[in-house]
């Protein structure tokens, strides 16, 4: 879905889990490859450049450090960096898939969250509640109202969407949000 | 040498009720379908399967489970599998999850003779639980062991009767490493040739870790965001 949203002139190589370098954009008519598809199961294409390889290197190349960014989703982060997404205990069984192994191996970790549940309970906590799908790995948090970094006084709130200010998206945060003095609109590219 | 079987049942005749198995593929691609529907025919029971995914309601893997074939799993990842998911919540079925990069280097490291790795992945996590930590290097590790199983269902693109095999695109996945971590590996292909045929460059998994070779047929490779949203049996 990031792919989409790359702006212009910026040169972005995707990797997918699941054993590829370079994944290109879905097919753009009704035929589809089924030996080519992304880690969310959806086909893709193929840029020219890219690599196919097994599961373990696939992995090897995480873990070992080769990511410069991983961008994921979360049910709760808190202010520790600390990242739960991948169980509700004796509700939702979801496994983590490749996520413990992208926070782990990844340089640097975004996640891009939706700000509270639908019943309008914080998921940015002082301490996830959720059993942790890794633990102080989270770098960087965005969500429709803001940007948030992670750093080691606390959450630093350094961006706003459009309609909101720092006192709602306080009021929506369960942690502490510092103001960052250079706090600014979040610049939002809609060409999906 | 001729590891060619005829046909998929007869590939799968001996596995026993009870076996550790484990099956090639990530969600539905690079699945062994035909490897799956022969063991759903024969309805082994009691099965410890290690697959990164466990299908889908309706296919691949999902029809071992509606089978009641399937006693415990190792895998990474649920997602959609309605049937799994009510099955572990109601704890009918032993599930273990494991992180995907770690189960698939637990695989290779059986494969390898390596018995046990360390990883900085799931620190901090349930995954550490009981597990013995080291500090290399200024940093955590957590101890991993490799994991071994009695049958790899795997699928390959194009194989020759040696068992030389050659994957299509992100249809690879976990069958190379799985193809050298089982007593008997079984591997199902879309096209058989004769040796020499595959350029021995492009040969991902070497003979010597493959027991039998069988033609799979009909595949139906369903794209599973498709097969999913379009409710399953289209």
């Amino acid at each position: 879905m990031i792919a989409g949203y790359v702006p212009a002139g910026i040169d972005v190589m995707f990797q997918s889990e699941n054993g590829m370098l370079g994944v290109g954009a879905p097919p753009t008519d009704d035929w589809a490859d089924p030996d080519l598809i992304n880690a969310g199961k959806q086909p893709v294409t193929e840029l020219p450049g890219c690599s196919f390889f097994a599961s373990e290197e696939s992995f090897a190349m995480i873990r070992g450090g080769h990511m410069d960014m991983s961008i994921l989703g979360a049910m709760q982060v808190d202010e520790h960096g600390n990242l739960a997404n991948w169980t509700i205990p004796g509700k939702m069984v979801k496994g983590m898939g490749g996520a413990m192994d992208l926070v782990a191996g990844a340089r640097r970790v975004i996640v891009a969250m939706e700000h509270q549940t639908k019943d309008g309970i914080p998921r940015i906590l002082k301490q996830c509640t959720l059993p942790l799908t890794g633990k102080s790995v989270v770098h960087d948090i965005v969500t429709e109202f803001c940007w948030i970094r992670v750093t080691a006084e606390g959450l630093l709130l350094t961006e706003l969407t459009d309609g909101v200010d720092a006192i709602d998206v306080q009021s929506r945060t369960e942690a502490r949000l510092l103001v960052s003095p250079n706090l600014r609109m979040m610049p939002v590219s809609t060409s999906a | 040498m001729n590891k060619v079987v005829r046909t998929a049942s007869e590939a799968v005749a001996d596995i026993a009720h009870g076996s550790t198995v484990m099956l090639g593929g990530f969600g539905l691609c690079g699945i062994p379908e035909n490897l799956i529907a022969a063991l759903v025919e024969r309805r082994v029971k009691g099965l410890h399967t290690i697959s990164n995914n466990m299908g889908v309601d309706g296919f691949g893997m999902g029809l071992m489970l509606e089978a009641g074939m399937i006693a415990s799993h190792i895998g990474s990842y649920v997602g959609e599998n309605r049937l799994l998911e009510a099955m572990v919540l109601k704890k009918e079925l032993d599930l273990t999850l494991i992180p995907q990069g770690t189960l698939a280097e637990r695989i290779r490291a059986g494969g390898a003779g390596i018995p046990a790795f360390y990883v900085p992945t799931g620190l901090g996590t349930m995954v550490a639980d009981g597990k013995e930590t080291r500090q290399i290097g200024g940093r955590f590790y957590i101890l991993e062991q490799a994991l071994h199983a009695d049958v790899a269902l795997i699928k390959a693109w194009k194989g020759d009767r040696l068992g030389n095999l050659v994957y299509r695109k992100t249809a690879r996945n976990f069958n190379p490493s799985m193809a050298t971590a089982a007593k008997l590996t079984i591997a199902e292909v879309e096209e058989l040739v004769e040796p020499g045929n595959l350029d021995p460059d492009h040969i991902t998994t070497p003979g010597i870790y493959v027991n039998r070779v069988v033609l799979g047929a009909e595949y139906r490779k369903p794209i599973e965001s498709k097969f999913i949203k379009s409710g399953g049996a289209a």
